[in-house]
């Protein structure tokens, strides 16, 4: 049976760290653009974690969210594409061909998340930096449009990894590098299609939503609200 | 046949007249090239520049992902309504008094679509790969995605300029002749070939307009349907105020509206350096404007079709940028554009003692404004504002962007005077029509207004 990859993220266990981010910077190939350049909007964060405030002064919350590609099964960004750069894959994932890609950034205006980035100029990794590419993720030249991949990398090695052993890939095996590194268990990964997997699991709880479900983009994360105030 | 008015000019004048441009050239002529051409050359080096730092220099950033270049994209597509689309409208009513407009306004369709058409190449991110938008049989088997409007804009674009400049060509034929028996030497072989062998036998002119009613047929739901199309990029995206299903017409009336504004600022600076006085009159104008008065009236009806529908459904989204272009940020951008689309020229228009040839011009320059404004508050503040508040953004333009604007039109310009230049800017033969053989042949809507003087 063919997979179905998605995501949960428990918002009661979110505590806005941040590590998902350097964690996927890393794992990516995501240059850095420097403190300029993010503030004229160039920062390519794959996940982010968005900070919301509630309440007023100085009855305050504060909620994080983090929000990545949501890899949609009907996804806006993918039929604009005028290249197929961005298509969807039997296994359900939102894929970007960086070097079909020509830079017409509508997929980036029709995602109602903002999860596509731009390389706005060719990437660059301040010395010593260079040498810690992930060499099983290739690096996008300027004028192409990127964005999670739900570490697509990591997914084709264990799929190769379980075909040579001739075995099922087991839940929980393919961890994504913020699903990795979620220091609180947040990010939770795996195969929707399976009814007893972790993430099934989740995205089947009363507590779960997806994000902007009511424009019908069927978003493979879920999202599962927050409980208990700080 | 020279009885249908006293202000008939006879065939040698207006030969005189028309071949002036082509037969002298003055000072003047070459240092309007030399500024126009200085400023698309900065515009290109502009984009060369663009092209060699990366798309960074520009003010495009996450996550208004489109801008200046997108808003000029579609301006310039807009103005190329007027005019193959008028043109072949006043010929199938058989409008006598299109004659002399006809041609300075088909130019114009074909020029604006050329530098419309290379907006979506600007903006790319590798524009060097442009050619992946052509269906061309390739070695990995992979076509465009023809589920893009992306790629329809492609189609429809391409189509509209293919048929258009066809439109302008059919008619210039016979006049390139008559510029082939006046010229001689190399300019005569040039436009010997342009001519096509052309000999004004009745077989000949039969076939000539033929051909030109089966173009005016088939223009007009081209042209209809490109600026659809064009709405398309927009009306198919998920994004608030985008998603709109008045946005065909909507556009198709918008480009339309500024169309005519661009074809009479033309017509007013053709008439004033060509002194074609005799041939442009201000019954033109004064037609033209009453055509920019309607178009005035129907582009006010669908901005308030959509702002009303828009503040009536109040969705969360919506709102946010509703507010952002009626009362925050883009507020006094909106009403600008409000003013000089719809109250300016319903002042100016609408009186009839203001619609004189300055008037016309008045009216048209603050349309032409008015309709860049409304593309640009069309596309940036939704892409600023959508959904989630941690991604809205603000766009600032960059020098970059602001030159290759600037370019455009100096491009187009350019282009025109260079057009002017080379080519009788009034169509010769359609002015002197009853003189040609076989009149049954030649539309005969000439008796009432030849020229339109019985307006006057």
């Amino acid at each position: 049976m063919a997979h179905k990859w998605g995501m949960a993220a428990d918002l009661d266990r979110c505590t806005g760290c941040g590590a998902c981010v350097t964690a996927c910077h890393a794992e990516n190939n995501i240059s850095t653009v420097g403190a300029e350049q993010a503030a004229r909007g160039r920062a390519k964060h794959w996940i982010r974690v968005e900070r919301y405030w509630e309440g007023e002064f100085p009855d305050v919350h504060m909620k994080f969210r983090p929000v990545m590609c949501q890899q949609c099964d009907n996804a806006p960004c993918e039929p604009v594409c005028p290249t197929y750069a961005s298509h969807h894959t039997p296994d359900g994932l939102n894929a970007q061909v960086y070097n079909r890609c020509i830079g017409t950034r509508y997929c980036a205006n029709a995602c109602p998340y903002n999860v596509r980035f731009f390389d706005f100029f060719n990437p660059s990794w301040e010395k010593p930096l260079h040498l810690q590419l992930n060499p099983d993720v290739s690096l996008r030249e300027v004028g192409v449009m990127e964005k999670c991949t739900f570490c697509v990398q990591r997914i084709k090695a264990t799929a190769i990894q379980a075909e040579a052993e001739n075995r099922q890939i087991k839940d929980g095996e393919i961890k994504p590098a913020c699903v990795q590194t979620c220091p609180a268990t947040a990010l939770v990964f795996g195969d929707l299609n399976d009814p007893e997997s972790d993430v099934s699991r989740l995205a089947r709880s009363p507590r779960g939503s997806k994000l902007l479900e009511d424009l019908g983009t069927l978003p493979k994360v879920t999202y599962l609200s927050k409980q208990t105030q700080p | 046949m020279s009885s249908v008015g006293t202000m008939q000019p006879v065939p040698d004048q207006v030969r005189a007249d028309l071949l002036r441009p082509l037969l002298r050239t003055s000072w003047k002529f070459y240092s309007l090239v030399l500024i126009l051409g200085a400023i698309v050359v900065a515009a290109l080096a502009a984009w060369a520049t663009q092209m060699t730092l990366g798309f960074g220099i520009s003010g495009i950033r996450w996550p208004i992902y489109w801008g200046f270049y997108v808003t000029n994209f579609v301006f310039w597509i807009g103005i190329s309504h007027a005019g193959t689309l008028i043109s072949a409208i006043l010929r199938l009513v058989n409008a006598g008094w299109r004659r002399p407009v006809t041609r300075c306004a088909e130019v114009i369709t074909a020029f604006a679509l050329m530098i419309g058409a290379m907006f979506p190449i600007i903006h790319l991110g590798r524009p060097w790969l442009a050619f992946w938008l052509f269906p061309y049989p390739s070695e990995r088997m992979i076509w465009p995605n023809f589920r893009s409007p992306l790629v329809w804009d492609f189609f429809a674009i391409n189509t509209y300029l293919t048929g258009s400049v066809l439109f302008l060509f059919l008619p210039m034929i016979p006049d390139f002749a008559v510029v082939r028996d006046r010229a001689t030497g190399m300019r005569r072989r040039i436009y010997g070939a342009l001519a096509l062998g052309w000999r004004g036998t009745p077989t000949q002119w039969h076939r000539l307009e033929t051909a030109m009613q089966i173009m005016a047929v088939a223009i007009i739901p081209v042209a209809v349907s490109v600026h659809t199309i064009v709405s398309f990029d927009f009306s198919m995206a998920p994004v608030p105020l985008w998603q709109s299903t008045i946005f065909g017409p909507y556009f198709v009336a918008g480009a339309i509206f500024s169309g005519i504004a661009g074809l009479i600022i033309a017509m007013a600076l053709l008439r004033r350096f060509l002194h074609l006085e005799r041939y442009l009159h201000p019954v033109h104008f004064q037609n033209l404007g009453k055509l920019l008065l309607m178009m005035a009236l129907l582009w006010g009806y669908f901005v308030f079709n959509e702002r009303l529908v828009t503040y009536y459904g109040n969705r969360v989204s919506d709102m946010q940028v509703f507010w952002r272009t009626q009362r925050l940020t883009f507020a006094p951008l909106y009403w600008t554009m409000v003013g000089c689309n719809f109250v300016l020229p319903l002042v100016i228009m609408g009186i009839s003692r203001f619609r004189t040839i300055t008037g016309c011009v008045i009216a048209s320059i603050g349309v032409v404004i008015g309709m860049w404004l409304e593309r640009f508050l069309i596309i940036v503040p939704a892409l600023g504002h959508k959904y989630l508040p941690y991604s809205f953004g603000v766009y600032r333009p960059q020098p970059v962007e602001i030159v290759i604007t600037i370019g455009t039109f100096a491009a187009m310009a350019l282009l025109y005077v260079l057009f002017a230049k080379f080519v009788p800017i009034i169509s010769m033969w359609e002015l002197t029509a009853v003189q040609h053989p076989g009149p049954a042949l030649i539309p005969p809507a000439t008796a009432e207004h030849p020229l339109g003087e019985t307006h006057a």
